[in-house]
């Protein structure tokens, strides 16, 4: 029903039973993050893999979702999976109006239109009182899972996280694979073609940026129950750079590129730290490494020298 | 391709968790203290490597009996995010007990809620908000040399009182701003003065500031406040005098090390508070003597003397109560800290307040002009002495819930 | 007293100058960025950077050398103009003709990597640079008080860009260079080094930035993110400005420094997201921005 290649399907399984795996192994926390920012550069990957879309403003989804999860955890008491459809709706929401403005236009053009209108829900998130302004919303309590499983412990947060990725990740797969995601192809293909045979390209186009909203908000209000704090870094330009980053270094248009983009990013971020005041000098390094040398990105290098289609 | 691709993560993976195994392997006599600041960004200078080297030299001259102290470090990069993921993974994983300096006020507060969450000694140095000892305390966590409170009691009310009766506020527009405006406003009017205007700019991104200084000039105020911090600070201070602002100038928030990045031909006549400087007594000069060669550059402000002053008491505490109790418990050892007087070079003879606040003096300094200063960083005088019993936001308008009033 | 909305015309004065002054800055900082650009469609993240080199080595002439600020003036952007040759040459020609996305990282990595080495060896709290002693004080305009060194700074800008749209627009080199923007391979087939004309626009655009951080360094903290901050505004510039186009980002950068100026003053708070709410409704009515070809 994925309709998954064979290799595809060897590798989602490995990804399963890596996630499985790995809290023995790693801190629970940190994998949850990288669970968050792999679901948050997947949907990303929608846009810009298989639409062809560069959106320089994917923060403020992500951010926003961030947000709204958190302020419904803390003040309505929301159970953790509405809190998180709750950021994913808002992300569906942003995406409508960014969206909507955004597929007016082409290329950098798009790109810009989106980072104009991200910055904007940068300064309402400064402005507005309910985001705490710098400070951002602290101590959101991990709520229930239906308001009823405790989610206090890593592990049981950990277990919801994996399911909320698994479920993300399938159905942007599931979109891609359909006949909507075969449209979409042909778009980022030829547009004027698809036109030409009667589809509505804006329609389609505006679908996938929603969905790809939705999916990245409902990434940060997972991101938000995890860390129980919701921030201005969260929304700020940067973290639209990030995610571009992630992605390009795990594969552009790849199903599994962002997943690792988002494992080695993550990992850059919290075990250089410990290298003090050379972080950045690193990160930069490897930023210039990998367009020198490796720019369809790790998984989109080894699938092309085996062939394959990841 | 299976192969490949489990290698490639295999090999992430267990470059990922090598600290994890690291830390496992250390035995139930170590303390373990974690400096978590910014050490790339733009609070570098102000906290960063000076802040670690001060808790190492606490760690050395403190020379431990029956125990080990270990020192490591991280990079917060200044976000809120990072910085909890990583208070988490040592308090979790790697075996720290007690997490130093954490400046900005948002991860400070951040790390602060991990503290609290895993009951761990938590020493903020760094940040400015005064909602660790009040809105968002624990038993657990201990604030360190400076808030915005004790910032604003000190330049807004002496300022007022030695003729600076109007004033116009220059405001990073985020909280630490404004909670620095509101409590400086407060001041401001407690002492007979007034606040004629303020202007609250873009934070982060302004690098311009005259626009605001001619509206504060413009409103005919006698003392122009600056509620902002680091390079901010330095940009207003350097145009102001630029554009001729014949106004007093009060940064609410400034180190020794931004005079040292201003020049004395320009930071002239600035006033300021901080809780430390190196020239103050001569115990504090022994204390420099012997820091200074580490980091021959960035000479001690009141963060670094913080974190140095902090260590030192805190392994005492740790000393007092027993390794093991120290490492069980982090509101024990907070306890065992404000129940013993400090007595380091830095502060002198002072204690920790119930909410978790140190109590010490805060000094209101004048920037030397260049005819004055006699040798490398000798840049303050000091213009008055607010007595610790006064400095400090008292204990029942803080609302931190453990207090009782 | 007049007023405009409630706020006094004197002061709104002040404050289209300072705009002004601002808007010279932009217009320099994006000139450059344009000029590379348009040239080699790269959008050059590591300007920022640049920028910032340009005032330490202002500073670093100063008090290693003991070279002042007028020959800084013309020694810096050709320091830094020749690392932005060395740059071209070994890392942005591998990637000549690829996406923008490749380019944008390139030269962001780049810049991480140059303000990263300068934090570590020079702090994070930056370095004083006085003001030369010609330009010190400040005239009364009777409206405000305006300092020589801004009124110097607006005229350097001034002069800068007019020769480099001169250079551009009206000369032999000018029109080589906008005929190798069009058709490079025509060009390269008239007999004219395309690959060497890249690098030196590269080195020309780098070193306008250098220009501009040289300027800066006695009114601005010398600092290792002083480009940073300004680089996604400057960036913002081009792009209303429309991608590429000279005279576009020279307007633009005036007219934005305006925009802003007044903007802080009747809603200060928002005075840095101001620009983006222009560039989304100029890029919604205009696609290609105020001055560019559509394509």
């Amino acid at each position: 029903m994925f309709a998954f290649t064979r290799a595809q399907a060897i590798a989602f399984a490995v990804m399963v039973a890596l996630i499985l795996v790995a809290p023995t192994v790693l801190y629970p926390v940190f994998l949850m993050k990288v669970l968050c920012f792999a679901l948050f550069a997947c949907a990303f990957n929608l846009l810009i893999g298989y639409v062809g879309l560069l959106s320089f403003g994917h923060a403020a989804f992500f951010g926003m979702g961030s947000y709204i999860a958190a302020w419904t955890a803390k003040n309505w008491g929301l159970s953790s999976e509405l809190a998180i459809l709750a950021g994913g709706g808002v992300g569906a929401i942003l995406g409508v109006v960014t969206g909507w403005l955004a597929i007016r236009r082409q290329g950098i053009y798009f790109a810009m239109i989106t980072l104009a209108l991200s910055q904007m829900v940068y300064f309402f998130c400064v402005e507005a009182s309910f985001t705490g302004g710098e400070d951002g919303i602290q101590q959101v309590p991990r709520s229930p899972l239906f308001g009823v499983i405790p989610m206090q412990s890593d592990m049981s947060l950990y277990w919801l996280v994996a399911v909320v990725f698994l479920a993300g990740f399938l159905l942007i797969h599931r979109i891609i694979h359909s006949p909507f995601g075969q449209v979409l192809k042909a778009i980022r293909e030829n547009e004027p073609r698809a036109t030409s045979l009667g589809y509505r390209t804006d329609t389609y186009k505006l679908v996938a940026f929603v969905l790809s909203a939705a999916l990245a908000g409902v990434a940060g209000a997972t991101k938000s129950q995890v860390f129980g704090i919701a921030t201005l870094t969260d929304v700020h330009w940067s973290m639209s750079g990030e995610v571009v980053l992630m992605t390009l270094l795990g594969g552009i248009g790849t199903v599994f590129g962002p997943v690792l983009g988002a494992l080695v990013f993550g990992s850059l971020e919290t075990y250089l730290a410990q290298f003090g005041d050379w972080v950045t000098v690193t990160q930069g390094a490897i930023f210039v490494a990998c367009v020198l040398a490796f720019r369809r990105g790790l998984i989109g290098e080894l699938a092309g020298r085996l062939g394959l289609t990841l | 391709m299976r192969l490949s691709r489990r290698t490639l993560l295999a090999a992430t993976a267990a470059a990922a968790a090598q600290p994890a195994f690291r830390a496992r392997a250390q035995d139930a006599g170590t303390i373990r203290i974690g400096v978590l600041n910014d050490q790339s960004g733009p609070y570098r200078d102000t906290g960063g490597l000076t802040s670690v080297i001060c808790c190492k030299q606490a760690v050395s001259e403190f020379a431990a009996q029956g125990f080990k102290v270990d020192v490591i470090m991280a990079d917060h990069q200044n976000k809120p995010d990072v910085g909890a993921g990583i208070a988490r993974q040592w308090y979790d994983r790697d075996g720290v007990d007690m997490i130093l300096d954490v400046p900005t006020s948002s991860v400070g507060l951040a790390v602060g809620a991990v503290a609290k969450e895993k009951n761990k000694a938590y020493i903020n140095v760094g940040a400015a908000t005064t909602d660790l000892t009040g809105k968002q305390c624990a038993p657990c966590i201990v604030h360190w040399s400076y808030d915005t409170y004790m910032l604003a009691k000190s330049t807004g009310g002496a300022t007022v009182r030695s003729g600076g009766t109007s004033w116009y506020f220059v405001t990073a527009d985020y909280v630490f701003g404004h909670q620095l405006q509101r409590d400086a406003t407060h001041f401001v009017e407690a002492a007979g003065g007034k606040v004629l205007g303020s202007s609250a700019y873009p934070f982060p991104g302004t690098s311009d500031f005259s626009s605001f200084l001619l509206q504060a000039q413009a409103s005919g105020a006698k003392v122009l406040g600056l509620c902002n911090a680091g390079a901010d600070t330095v940009n207003s201070i350097k145009q102001a005098k630029e554009f001729g602002v014949n106004m007093r100038l009060a940064a609410m928030l400034m180190f020794i090390t931004d005079v040292n990045a201003l020049g004395l031909q320009t930071a002239q006549g600035l006033t300021l508070t901080e809780s430390f400087y190196w020239d103050l007594n001569d115990r504090t000069r022994a204390f420099t003597n012997r820091v200074r060669p580490k980091t021959p550059n960035n000479w001690p402000n009141m963060i670094h003397a913080g974190c140095y002053a902090a260590t030192l008491h805190f392994l005492k505490a740790v000393q007092a109560l027993g390794v093991a109790e120290a490492k069980r418990s982090g509101t024990a050892i907070v306890e065992r800290m404000k129940a013993m007087p400090t007595n380091d070079d830095c502060f002198g003879k002072a204690h920790i307040r119930e909410d978790g606040l140190l109590i010490v003096p805060s000094y209101l300094f004048q920037v030397k002009t260049p005819a004055e200063s006699h040798g490398k960083w000798d840049y303050y005088k000091t213009l008055s002495v607010t007595p610790a019993d006064q400095a400090w936001r008292p204990l029942a308008e803080g609302g931190c819930y453990f207090v009782k009033s | 007293m007049v007023t405009i909305f409630g706020k006094p015309l004197i002061l709104l004065y002040g404050q289209l100058t300072l705009g002004l002054i601002n808007g010279a800055f932009y217009a320099l900082l994006s000139l450059g960025l344009a000029v590379i650009f348009g040239l080699l469609n790269i959008i050059n993240f590591t300007h920022g950077a640049l920028f910032m080199l340009g005032a330490f080595t202002t500073w670093a002439l100063l008090n290693y050398a003991g070279i002042g600020y007028w020959p800084s003036l013309i020694l810096a952007p050709i320091i830094i103009g020749a690392l932005g040759l060395v740059i071209e040459r070994v890392l942005i020609k591998r990637i000549a003709g690829l996406d923008h996305l490749y380019g944008l990282l390139l030269t962001f990595g780049l810049s991480l990597i140059i303000e990263g080495l300068m934090r570590n060896r020079f702090g994070s709290s930056g370095v004083p640079y006085e003001i030369p002693s010609v330009l010190q004080g400040a005239t009364n305009l009777g409206f405000m008080v305006l300092p020589r060194y801004r009124a110097w700074v607006v005229v350097a800008a001034v002069v800068m860009c007019f020769f480099t749209w001169l250079l551009i627009e009206k000369t032999r080199l000018g029109a080589t260079l906008r005929a190798a923007t069009e058709n490079a391979p025509l060009v390269q087939a008239f007999g004219v080094n395309v690959p060497r004309l890249v690098t030196l626009t590269y080195g020309g655009g780098v070193a306008l930035a250098a220009f501009a951080g040289v300027l800066a360094a006695p009114m601005n903290s010398v600092n290792p993110n002083m480009g940073s901050n300004l680089i996604v505004v400057v960036f913002a510039v081009v792009v209303i400005g429309g991608m590429g186009s000279i005279l576009g980002s020279i307007l633009t950068g005036f007219g934005l420094g305006i925009i802003e100026g007044l903007t802080k003053v009747y809603y200060p708070e928002g005075s840095a997201t101001v620009i983006f709410v222009v560039m989304a409704l100029v890029l919604l009515l205009r696609p290609a921005g105020l001055f560019g070809r559509a394509t």
